[in-house]
């Protein structure tokens, strides 16, 4: 009979690791992603459904509470968050996933050694290592989500002896696992090992900026999948093995293709604080030009906008986190009614995450058809009347194209500058995420409309139906 | 348990192409979902605390993997319930257009 049930189980695996698959698979178009998300989730039930059916599973009522707590705070969460914060979001939800798999590890190694007063040389090299991913992925993800919050400063952290230490605690966790292959009846050692895992988590997300971090969570994410594989092994699992495996190799090439759009080496995302220092130096270089730039009010930007022919609207975070888009649509389609023809430009990471700004965009009901790829628009900024950018900094500085010095240097950005003019909505001159210096803003067709983009959008709105009213009569 | 770990990495191995297969050609505009929707099937380690949590007597074990329980189970339903939402809002303004 128990065989039977196991075969069952395993079949079951094996239909949830299809779903999963399929999920992904369907994920990744954009007619069929939220099938596709659905059939991921189904997947998911069915895998739970056939462990409980396990008979070595037999504490239903505590697992039922378990299962209905997590469901309440994870249903809350996803309900609660603004998308503006999905990308910390996701993070947290990664660091309580890899937290999961580490306790697991540490769980069964502990079961293992209490009940057999040894642990197999294998299964003690497993265990180390789903708990090294698992707890670095938790810490990493909670700096990561501290970092985006503004809970601790987005730039990169570093001080002294920063590279001596992590040498050393790396060099310390590598002695503590050999000892424990060998001597795996010390728990001392391996919950040593359990804490240094935590802190190499956190010291490897520090000195990482936080405009980067979404390709830190990308690759927490990746790491996430490959501790629940680990915790399969650990378990003899196939479907944790199957699932980690699909997750870790997604990860990572999300990870890499943002690292594309950035056009930054993965090892220069993550250890470039480290090695930046002349880079830091260079950024000042660009004091040379001349730094006097013109602002404007919202009456003169309405006047520029209206009597425009082709007006391209340049949306970055900073829109977002104002909730600016929705002023935006609308100064959009009362600009479209006086016959200007208005398209958005994305810049692969505008917003946070590759994406996430075409989120926010349908969030506010604009039509699909009008935002457009970096690479669609750049080759028409030269027919562009007025380009307006709200919020967004970095991904339309001229210094990666020209200066050599500067950090974002090659990076590929929105060629706002051949625009014929070009208006920046930004609270204040300050800085970027990158903490660089913009160009484009001393610039003689550039003019500055300062002001959060929710007031600045909302006066231009009314500015340009006066204009349009004024127009008609 | 030798040829358990074999069995294993063949599996793993094999998965990890499949998800680089499947994932490859996505367009930016699903990065973040997608990241997202992953995101949720790395809760998968639910199963490992379930089957750890399993015995009926209280212990050291079954404390952690009742904690376990609980966060993976609010990766999982977080998860998948914020990508729903964010793809919610694609479908939205595909029937609006």
């Amino acid at each position: 009979m128990s065989t039977y049930l196991n075969t069952g189980i395993e079949l079951a695996y094996l239909t949830a690791a299809a779903l999963f698959i399929l999920g992904l698979k369907k994920l990744g178009s954009p007619a069929t992603a939220r099938k596709g998300n659905f059939l991921a989730a189904v997947g998911m039930l069915i895998a739970i459904i056939a462990t409980l059916l396990n008979q070595s599973v037999l504490n239903y009522e505590w697992i039922l509470v378990g299962i209905i707590a997590g469901s309440l705070i994870g249903a809350i969460a996803a309900q609660k968050v603004a998308m503006t914060d999905m990308p910390q979001m996701v993070g947290i939800f990664n660091g309580v996933g890899g937290a999961a798999s580490a306790l697991v590890a540490v769980g069964e190694f502990w079961r293992v050694l209490s009940t057999t007063g040894t642990v197999p040389l294998d299964a003690t090299f497993i265990a180390i290592l789903g708990v090294l991913i698992g707890g670095l992925t938790l810490t990493g993800s909670l700096l990561a989500f501290a970092k985006l919050q503004g809970l601790v400063t987005g730039s990169p952290v570093t001080f002294p002896l920063q590279q001596p230490i992590n040498a050393l605690l790396m060099a310390i966790f590598l002695a503590g696992s050999v000892y424990l292959l060998i001597q795996p009846e010390n728990i001392d050692i391996f919950l040593t090992l359990t804490t240094i895992s935590l802190l190499i988590g956190a010291l490897f997300v520090l000195p990482i900026g936080g405009a980067d971090m979404p390709v830190v969570i990308s690759l927490l994410n990746s790491c996430s999948g490959l501790a629940a594989s680990a915790v399969g092994f650990i378990l003899g699992n196939s479907m944790l093995i199957v699932a980690g495996a699909l997750v870790g190799a997604s990860g990572l090439i999300l990870t890499q293709i943002m690292c594309k759009a950035m056009n930054r080496p993965l090892t220069n995302v993550l250890f470039g604080a480290f090695g930046g220092e002349s880079n830091a130096v260079g950024g000042t270089g660009g004091a040379e030009i001349d730094k006097t730039y013109r602002s404007i009010d919202s009456e003169e930007g309405a006047m520029m906008l209206g009597y425009a022919r082709y007006v391209v609207i340049v949306p970055g975070y900073g829109m977002a986190v104002a909730q600016a888009q929705h002023g935006v649509r609308e100064l959009a389609s009362q600009l479209e009614k006086m016959g200007v023809d208005v398209k958005y430009a994305i810049h692969p990471v505008a917003g946070r995450m590759p994406g996430h700004m075409n989120v926010l965009l349908a969030e506010a009901n604009v039509p699909y058809d009008r935002l457009y790829d970096m690479d669609d628009i750049n080759t028409e900024f030269d027919r562009v009347d007025v380009a307006l950018v709200i919020g967004a900094n970095d991904v339309v500085n001229p210094a990666a194209r020209n200066d050599s010095y500067s950090p974002i240097y090659g990076m590929p950005i929105l060629d706002v500058d051949k625009a014929q003019h070009a208006i920046v909505i930004k609270r204040s001159m300050r800085t970027g995420f990158a903490g660089v210096d913009n160009e484009l803003f001393y610039k003689d067709k550039t003019t500055m409309l300062f002001g959060s983009a929710q007031d600045v959008v909302s006066q231009l709105v009314s500015e340009v139906k006066q204009l349009d009213a004024a127009l008609l009569e | 348990m030798e040829a358990g770990l074999l069995t294993g990495l063949v599996v793993f191995v094999l998965a990890s192409f499949v998800g680089f297969e499947v994932i490859n050609k996505v367009p930016p505009t699903l990065h973040t979902p997608l990241m997202s929707g992953a995101n949720a099937i790395s809760g998968i380690a639910v199963v490992g605390a379930l089957l750890i949590t399993g015995t009926k007597d209280w212990n050291f074990v079954t404390i952690l993997g009742f904690i376990a329980i609980i966060l993976a189970t609010v990766n999982v339903v977080g998860g998948f319930l914020v990508t729903d939402r964010m793809l919610q809002m694609f479908k939205k303004k595909e029937t609006a257009s």
